[in-house]
């Protein structure tokens, strides 16, 4: 089966990267609060594979990243 | 003293190093590779600058889970002293050998000029050759250096002595017009409790000869055979 696992920078956190999105799309005119940008990892495992491991201790810096598992 | 200089994949600094250590500190100096498991007989093992594999998933995080990695902690472990240049920085906080983590830059520029730093802490057999609150000048180069930790854990840091360099203006000023990347505290090097694992952004192996216009670099490598 397919899993993407989806990183974020954590909220509150500058993150120059979003920062400058989002000034590009405020100058294109849009109005947007915040823009956070971050990276999927697409995993195909068995079926009980703890992928929740695998972002803990390899995908994920918790101190300064957070994610979700789809 | 025995060196060691570690190459991983990506690493571009290790040769710098490498004759800073052999032609100018005249010591014993050796490349290990990324999937060395044994450590035994190094003195000091010093994890160069560049972009181990590539920088993927984030700088430093796949050369910390290579042999030479686990290896790596094996060695500090047991009181080695472990020095980490730029990428050595990131990949020894993604070893958890050091606090804090690197991100990005504040202004997303690759950085690459000379900065001031203050000397913090001149207890460490990396800097004992500093004056404490001394003000060198070496140069940065890298787009992924602004230190980040939580505020309750850079002061106990800093109350520990683990803060040991900070960037500052030729006054020795630490305060936001003197910090270059958005680094918390102006930091730019710590070390662990132990004070036996050092990280730094700045590049001392490029500042050792009056040829390239400074020489401050090589007084933290003379700390390490004083």
């Amino acid at each position: 089966m397919k899993v993407k696992v989806l990183i974020l920078p954590k909220k509150g956190l500058l993150e120059p990267e979003g920062r400058a999105v989002r000034e590009m799309l405020r100058d294109e005119g849009f109005s947007v609060r915040e823009v956070r940008v971050g990276k999927v990892v697409e995993l195909e495992v068995e079926e009980g594979t703890d992928v929740r491991a695998i972002a803990e201790k390899y995908l994920v810096n918790p101190l300064v990243e957070e994610y979700v598992i789809e | 003293m025995k060196f060691a200089v570690c190459v991983f994949p990506g690493s571009n600094c290790d040769y710098d190093t490498y004759y800073v250590i052999r032609d100018l500190l005249g010591q014993e100096v050796r490349f290990v590779d990324h999937n060395t498991r044994n450590l035994e007989g190094f003195d000091c093992v010093v994890i160069p600058g560049g972009f181990s594999f590539g920088d993927y998933l984030r700088a430093g995080v796949l050369a910390s889970k290579t042999p030479l990695g686990h290896a790596i902690v094996d060695f500090a472990g047991k009181g080695g002293l472990v020095l980490g240049i730029c990428n050595g920085f990131q990949v020894l906080t993604e070893l958890h050998l050091l606090p804090g983590a690197l991100l990005r830059n504040e202004g997303r520029d690759f950085l690459c000029r000379n900065v001031y730093l203050r000397v913090e802490n001149n207890s460490l057999p990396f800097t004992r050759s500093f004056e404490k609150g001394e003000v060198i000048r070496l140069p940065i180069a890298h787009g992924e250096g602004r230190y980040y930790i939580g505020e309750e854990e850079l002061k106990r840091m800093e109350e520990g002595g683990q803060v040991v360099l900070k960037y500052c203006d030729r006054e020795g000023n630490v305060n936001p017009a003197s910090n270059p990347n958005g680094s918390v505290g102006n930091v730019a090097g710590v070390c662990n409790r132990g004070g036996n694992v050092f990280g730094l952004m700045p590049h001392p192996e490029r500042a050792c000869e009056d040829l390239l216009g400074y020489r401050d670099g090589i007084i933290l490598w003379h700390s390490l055979i004083a």
